[in-house]
């Protein structure tokens, strides 16, 4: 058994694209590999900002002759098809091929024995394969060449079993190809000249050596352990970001974190302020004191190691986050001076969207929504929730804003309260643009709900009324989002919002339905039970909506309502086969079936049963308890089994005991289908 | 040859980078005598990015931003400032380390400094262009832009070019430790007129910013504007790229002016930006079209 390792050095690979590369890398050969015939017993893909790697363990040192066969096209298909599959099978007439019948057919067959032979002879083709099919979010030429990779590729590592294989990447155009080798290259600063490896274990020891740590799990193991003690010596506390730990462990090959100081005169700037700077401008954690507040101190990741211990670095990164964050307090200074609503001019010659006007009037437009919506929300005072409204986007013509855009709301919650506006106002104008996500918090206050739901209905409303609807790839101004956002503020809190009233397009519901469904969904609510609550259709209270939906879920699951779908399933079955045969039936079902016409013993225990259960029906209906409502199904169980069993409907020689039967068949349906369309649920 | 000092000051900053790159066999090229958002724009990168035929050329290129103008006050902003660029094309395999090496000639050791090379594509919507390369940060701070051109004028190379881009001001600050550029030392201390980058750029800030922002006279402007997209595209018309092209950065740049002056609004931006982008178009098509000619010496029968 033997050992593949191919490695792919090129220049600077982009953080975000390197775990999915090296995937992809692994992917790739291995389904060449098996495609090929080859076995393998463990293949493991490695990323670094430089290279991909990949090593393959336990392949044969050969493999056997494989036998293919390939089915061609029908006996007597055109020539056109018979040269292709001829060609395609490597034959030079049909002679060569055989007719059978597949019982849909005769067709030609084609027998193709691959050779086998050594491992090494096909390892060069599936490499070449894998580079080709490598799909890079975005790739690039460089040089006179034609390739493509994600930057310039500079060498290839291709052994198998210790020696070289033949074989070469051709960047095409006028350049030199990059033959397979046995050589790479250490740390672009720390390591210098080529370093010729022997097989995997040769290679990770020779690049740790020459200053690569080649997993990415181990890089990102030594950056949080190396942030950590550099924390606790100086007394703060990491503030663990995975998402940051992951970016950076992907920015370097040889990581070595340092600790940075925050000049004091900075530390009144709000947190989140320091935060964005550090974290999203620089790739800086953040720590903590003891009492969870934000400290002066920052880790910062380093690619090298200095002459100096890292001294330079340190104040090199301390003072570009110095020029940053005396910008931002010179907005934090500058911006107090001028009141939230003495900005509202401002926003008139900001453009919201060319056909929708500026930010100033859309505010007008959220301020009266989020007013006629305040009506809906227990404890939200209008007055409160107009001014909210109206001060809510009036950080954007703030300076720090405009240098710090991902804190747009956050900024002017921070103005609000140093202008001592009541504090539910500027919860209000922080919360208005959440959630951003499902794992956003969502708005509770009162007057931040009612504010947060009139800035996403109001985009939802005029997107939809320049025809801006998303598409299934397209949603450029994230209306899902909104959307699933006004689902989450009514849900979460349990709001009666009837959403009708604040837009009229019939297709905007639909809209919300399907993004409740993909929630529901999510939730792990089966799709056909929120089919059939949907279709009763004109719900557009969503608290009531899902009320119905967990009932109904709920009463599916036990043995009660299993057995009733079963009856209804019947009834439905035999009045829908019978308004088939006659399209006018319909009309005359509805109603209650005539009393004197029931016969027999079960269709009257039917009728009781309806009544009753009729009766127990519209309170609960009234009360919502949708729990209730589906018990009181349970009753009409029995009755409809003894039903089923004794009576029939389609007595041929009394027309009108047949009607009043389908009649109360009919009802039971109806009855039902009050609560939810019990058609739509899949057995 | 020992090793040239240091770079102390602004001008030999330049000088520093104008050398080594001329030591890697690129032509040091003056600039271009016009005003222009970008040293992208000259034609030594705009049209030699395209084409089949090498092309190795440095140069430091003023840069004029209307909008950014701060009247002298912000620190760190200006409307009239420098880049140098370094064009190689076709890019060679070892082109990082050429620029790495750039950055131990103008003083920073890399065994001190920690050097990364952050994901940046670049896109021009005027040039219709873009690329894919980095931003080079030092200690954290971002120090040039690197870029292999993929697309120029819409239309897509044959052989990339390699871009380099320092930002001039911003790489000084850094080297000489200055919070401010116009404290930046403009040339050497120990000179018999020692001046800072204040001295010699201060009041054309001031000056400037009061052009851009209150004074430039919009209705010329809009006629400027019409005037060179007119004359650019006759002069595509008669097949002569060159000073077609002059037309087409004259267009951007009373673009950029309207801009400034605040009379331009969103929708109409948009509009504006593909005029200049479509005249930047046909330039580079015609440009093409004598390019791919064979060379006039090729021609006369040397080739």
């Amino acid at each position: 058994m033997a050992e593949f390792l191919l490695e792919l050095l090129s220049e600077e690979i982009p953080a975000r694209m390197q775990a999915r590369a090296a995937d992809d890398l692994k992917r790739l050969v291995c389904d060449g590999l098996k495609a090929a015939g080859l076995s393998f017993a463990d293949a493991r893909a490695f990323a670094t900002p430089r290279r991909l790697a990949l090593v393959v363990d336990g392949l044969p040192a050969a493999r056997a002759d494989v036998s293919e066969e390939k089915r061609g096209p029908r006996i007597g298909a055109p020539d056109q098809a018979v040269q292709g599959f001829l060609k395609g099978a490597g034959l030079s007439s049909l002679d060569q091929a055989e007719k059978r019948d597949t019982g849909k057919g005769e067709f030609w067959f084609a027998v193709v024995t691959r050779k086998g032979g050594p491992t090494a002879a096909a390892l060069p083709g599936i490499v070449d394969a894998a580079l080709k099919a490598l799909p890079w979010p975005k790739s690039m030429k460089w040089g006179s060449g034609t390739m493509t990779w994600v930057r310039p590729l500079q060498s290839v590592v291709a052994l198998f079993d210790g020696r070289v294989l033949a074989g070469e990447v051709a960047p095409g155009g006028a350049m030199a190809p990059l033959p397979f080798g046995d050589t790479t290259r250490g740390h672009r600063v720390l390591s210098r000249g080529a370093i010729k490896v022997a097989d995997f274990a040769d290679y990770t020891a020779k690049l740790e050596a020459a200053h690569v740590v080649l997993d990415p799990a181990e890089r990102r193991k030594i950056i949080l352990e190396g942030a950590e003690r550099l924390c606790a010596a100086a007394q703060v506390a990491l503030k663990v970001d995975e998402g940051l730990l992951d970016e950076v462990a992907g920015l370097v090959e040889w990581p070595v974190p340092l600790i940075g100081t925050i000049d004091p005169a900075f530390m009144d700037v709000p947190p989140e302020v320091l935060v964005v700077s550090m974290k999203t401008h620089q790739r800086y954690f953040a720590t903590a004191r003891s009492d969870g507040q934000l400290a002066n101190r920052f880790v910062v990741v380093a690619n090298t190691v200095a002459r100096d211990g890292g001294a330079t670095i340190v104040d090199g990164n301390e003072r570009v986050l110095r020029a940053r964050l005396s910008d931002a307090k010179f907005f934090w200074d500058q911006d107090r001076k001028v009141r939230l609503e003495d900005r509202l001019p401002a926003l008139k010659n900001v453009v919201f969207h060319a056909k929708l006007g500026t930010q100033a009037e859309r505010v007008a437009r959220i301020a009266k929504l989020a007013v006629e919506i305040a009506g809906h929300v227990p404890g939200a005072d209008r007055g409160l929730v107009e001014q909210a409204a109206l001060l809510c986007k009036a950080d954007l013509a703030t300076g720090m804003v405009g240098e710090f855009p991902e804190l747009q709301g956050t900024i002017g919650r921070y103005y609000a309260l140093s202008e001592e506006l009541p504090a539910a106002v500027a919860e209000a104008i922080g919360d208005h643009y959440a959630p951003a996500g499902p794992n956003d918090r969502c708005p509770s206050g009162p007057v931040s709900i009612a504010v947060a739901l009139a800035d996403k209905l109001e985009a939802l409303v005029s997107f939809w009324s320049i025809g801006e609807k998303p598409t299934g790839s397209r949603d450029p101004f994230a209306l899902r989002r909104a959307a699933l956002g006004v689902i989450r503020i009514v849900v979460e809190n349990k709001l009666r919002l009837p959403l009708r009233r604040f837009f009229e397009a019939e297709d905007l519901l639909a809209f919300f339905a399907e993004r409740l469904k993909v929630q529901m969904r999510e939730k792990g609510v089966r799709h056909d039970v929120v089919d059939a609550v949907l279709a009763l259709g004109g719900e557009d209270d969503l608290v009531r909506l899902l009320a119905r939906v967990e009932a109904l879920q709920s009463f599916l699951g036990g043995e009660a309502g299993r057995n009733l779908l079963t009856a209804y399933g019947r009834a439905a079955n035999i009045v829908r086969a019978e308004e088939k045969k006659d399209k006018a039936l319909a009309a005359r079902l509805a109603g209650t079936p005539d009393a004197a016409l029931l016969e027999q013993a079960e269709e009257k225990a039917v009728a009781a049963a309806l009544a009753d259960v009729e009766r127990a029906l519209k309170p609960a209906l009234a009360a919502e308890d949708f729990s209730a409502a589906m018990a009181a199904f349970a009753r009409l169980r029995p009755p409809i089994d003894a039903f089923f069993d004794k009576v029939t409907v389609n007595v041929t020689d009394k027309p009108e005991l047949r009607l009043n039967r389908l009649k109360l068949l009919n009802q039971i349906r109806a009855t039902m289908d009050s609560v939810a369309d019990f058609s739509k649920i899949e057995g | 040859m020992s090793a040239p000092a240091k770079p102390t000051c602004f001008q030999e900053l330049i000088l520093t980078l104008q050398d080594y790159w001329a030591a890697q066999g690129c032509l040091i090229l003056q600039p271009f005598d016009m005003e222009m958002g970008a040293g992208t724009f000259h034609t030594a990168t705009t049209l030699r990015a395209l084409g089949p035929k090498p092309w190795y050329a440095a140069y430091a290129q003023p840069c004029r931003r209307p909008g950014d103008g701060r009247y002298g006050e912000n620190p760190m902003r200006l409307q009239h400032y420098y880049q140098f660029q370094a064009i190689l094309k076709p890019s060679p395999p070892d082109i990082l380390e050429r620029y790495l090496g750039s950055l131990e000639a103008i003083g920073i050791d890399t065994g001190l400094h920690d050097i990364r090379f952050v994901e940046d594509d670049w896109e021009s919507p005027t040039l219709g262009a873009w690329g894919l390369g980095w931003e080079v940060w030092c200690d954290g701070s971002e120090i040039s832009q690197f870029t292999y051109f993929q697309q120029v004028g819409g239309i897509e190379v044959d052989v990339v070019a390699g871009e380099i881009t320092y930002g001039l001001e911003r790489l000084a600050m850094y080297l000489f430790d200055k919070r401010s550029i116009f404290e930046l030392p403009y040339n050497r201390a120990d000179s018999d007129v020692p001046l800072t980058y204040g001295d010699v750029f201060l009041q054309n800030e001031r000056e400037q910013s009061a052009y851009n922002f209150e004074h430039a006279d919009t209705d010329m402007l809009f006629r400027h504007f019409a005037d060179a997209e007119k004359e650019c595209q006759a002069l595509v018309g008669k097949k002569l790229p060159l000073p077609a092209y002059e037309q087409c950065i004259r267009a951007s740049h009373a673009f950029n002016l309207l801009d400034a002056r605040g009379v331009i609004s969103v929708t109409e931006r948009q509009s504006f930006i593909l005029r200049v982008r479509d005249l930047a178009k046909a330039c580079c098509e015609a440009w093409l079209v004598t390019q791919k000619a064979p060379a006039l010496s090729a021609a006369a029968g040397a080739a």
